[in-house]
């Protein structure tokens, strides 16, 4: 630096008077931070209670970072915990109390009031009542029920009873299987069940009859005769719990199985917890409708087998039903011969319901 | 035994990120993953304040509970560890984790997802040999006597890992001499010199 040599005593005066400055400027920060109280008063806001309290429930703010790489989480997860304590604390004993109470209601109901048999001997001749598309549709869609029934109970039950059974590896392949089926054979099982649904809808609009039938417990017990259509109020309910909670399981279903769409973790709780739900509790009906449809009610099952049932059959559950069509009954010889009924493959008339 | 813990000092933390990176290099891990991320409050106001997160080892821990396979277990130590032979990638661990820790690579068809990964402490995981725990979970440091890389990287010791009480101890001593001259390096030979403890919120 050049230093004019007419006005030395200036700029020498010039330089002290800088360090001079500097020094008690260093001083004072030095002074202020020894004094903690004077330092906390002179100190930015910096992070309150407020703030952490807004994390803890899991708000963001416009200001919100995070170094993650397209990450939408907040910092706390507020409602994982409410999340878990539903699921394992409510859904999951519950449901387990829901499927094994139904169980042992119905073997106590076996036990005790037994197979509704047929009121008088078969009259030997048939009515056609579900054609082979229907037929076709149901027991793919309950072979699927079923497959997803076990497979979505091994998921919330598996780990308390096949670990320890089987070891570790067969475990590991066991449950990886278990989720494929499931999330592969879920969409196939909605799509399936809505066609079922609507195949049958024309069956299931509420009748009148239907209350009365409901009031006399559907005739389930003892000797009395209620009326019915094509489908009695326990079918009729059957559908409209398919119809309803049915979809709304597969609808939570398709939430869960394609996590692509960007929706957040608090969506796929609520949908766990409402596809859980509604799936055990279905599961629980489920079991009321097969036993119904299979060892509960002689002749019940070869409806849904072979198509036909018998007139006694049809005058004992669905007397409507029975009067629309009994003229079109033909004899077992003939369908075993493989002859056509008169109108045969198509749907029954449905004209009361 | 001691409990393994996680702490990161908000009042320090710089946003450097170098502790997301110190994990990624430790750890090998995946494309994609990132076990520990930096969150920031309020960025670019005054009262923006930083903070490192990952797994914080949970003494009751939520994804071990909601877990369908028993896929996340917990260590003695209170380290909380996943075996990735049993995930069958549901996600229920990422529903229930307060923190975000676990992540899942989408590797398939219907962005279905892959095998859970998440923070292991640095204390790798389940597998038969070293090298497969290396190429499964990454670094096995605890079994080398060390802490997790993170932590031991952290330039402002902002993120501190280890037993729970020292952890507690040091933080503890922070809070008491936070803004004092010798920042809570009181005692120690290189507290003038070397003073990590400057706490840059505070300005006097």
């Amino acid at each position: 630096m050049y230093i004019s040599n007419a006005w030395p005593g200036f700029w020498r005066v010039a330089v002290f008077t800088l360090v001079l400055l500097v020094g008690l400027g260093i001083a004072q920060s030095v002074l202020a931070q020894a004094d903690a109280d004077r330092e906390a008063a002179t100190a930015v806001v910096g992070v309150t209670p407020d703030t952490w309290r807004q994390v803890r429930s899991g708000e963001t703010g416009a200001n919100f970072r995070d170094s993650r790489a397209d990450s939408n989480y907040n910092l706390v997860n507020a409602s994982g915990e409410r999340w878990r304590q539903l699921r394992n604390r409510w859904v999951s004993p519950f449901g387990l109390i829901a499927i094994g109470g139904m169980i042992v209601v119905i073997a106590l109901f076996y036990l005790v009031i037994g197979r509704k048999d047929l009121s008088e001997p078969r009259t030997g001749r048939k009515l056609l009542r579900w054609p082979l598309v229907v037929r076709a549709i149901h027991w793919t869609v309950a072979s699927l029920f079923i497959v997803l029934a076990l497979t979505g109970l091994n998921l919330l039950y598996g780990k308390f009873v096949f670990r320890s059974l089987f070891g570790d590896g067969f475990w590991a392949a066991m449950m990886s299987g278990t989720k494929l089926i499931h999330n592969y054979l879920g969409p196939l099982f909605g799509i399936l069940l809505i066609v079922l649904l609507a195949r049958v809808l024309k069956h299931n609009w509420p009748k009148k009859h239907d209350l009365a039938w409901f009031k006399k417990g559907g005739g389930m017990v003892g000797k009395t005769h209620v009326d019915a259509g094509f489908a009695n109020g326990g079918e009729k309910v059957w559908f409209w719990l398919l119809a309803t909670a049915g979809i709304v399981v597969i609808a939570s279903g398709f939430v869960l199985d394609f996590p692509n769409y960007g929706q957040g973790r608090d969506t796929m709780q609520w949908a766990n917890l409402i596809h859980a739900v509604g799936a055990l509790g279905l599961t629980a009906v489920a079991l009321g409708h097969i036993y119904i449809g299979t060892i509960g009610t002689e002749g019940a099952l070869e409806g849904m087998t072979t198509g036909y049932v018998d007139e006694t059959w049809a005058r004992d559950h669905h007397n409507l039903w029975y009067e629309e069509v009994k003229d079109e009954a033909i004899p077992e010889e003939q369908l075993a011969a493989g002859g056509k009924p008169s109108g045969g493959g198509e749907e029954p008339t449905p004209r009361s319901g | 035994m001691a409990t393994m813990k996680f702490m990161c000092d908000a009042e320090r933390c710089i946003e450097c990120n170098g502790c997301v990176t110190a994990c990624k290099n430790a750890n090998d891990v995946e494309w994609g993953i990132q076990r520990r991320r930096v969150v920031t409050l309020d960025d670019g106001e005054p009262t923006e304040v930083s903070i490192s997160v990952a797994c914080m080892h949970c003494d009751d821990a939520p994804c071990i509970a909601v877990c369908p396979t028993e896929t996340l277990y917990q260590r003695d130590d209170g380290i909380v560890l996943h075996d990735k032979d049993l995930c069958i990638g549901c996600g229920y661990c990422l529903y229930a984790c307060p923190f975000g820790a676990p992540q899942f690579p989408q590797q398939n068809a219907f962005g279905e997802r892959g095998k859970m990964d998440k923070c292991t402490f640095c204390a790798g995981g389940p597998a038969e040999t070293k090298e497969e725990e290396y190429q499964k979970y990454g670094a096995n440091r605890i079994d080398e006597g060390k802490l997790p890389l993170c932590a031991e990287m952290c330039s402002t010791k902002a993120l501190l890992a280890g037993d729970a009480q020292t952890i507690a101890d040091i933080f503890r001593q922070r809070v008491v001499q936070r803004g004092h001259p010798d920042g809570a390096w009181s005692g120690n030979p290189r507290a003038d010199t070397d003073n990590l403890a400057y706490d840059a919120t505070r300005q006097g």
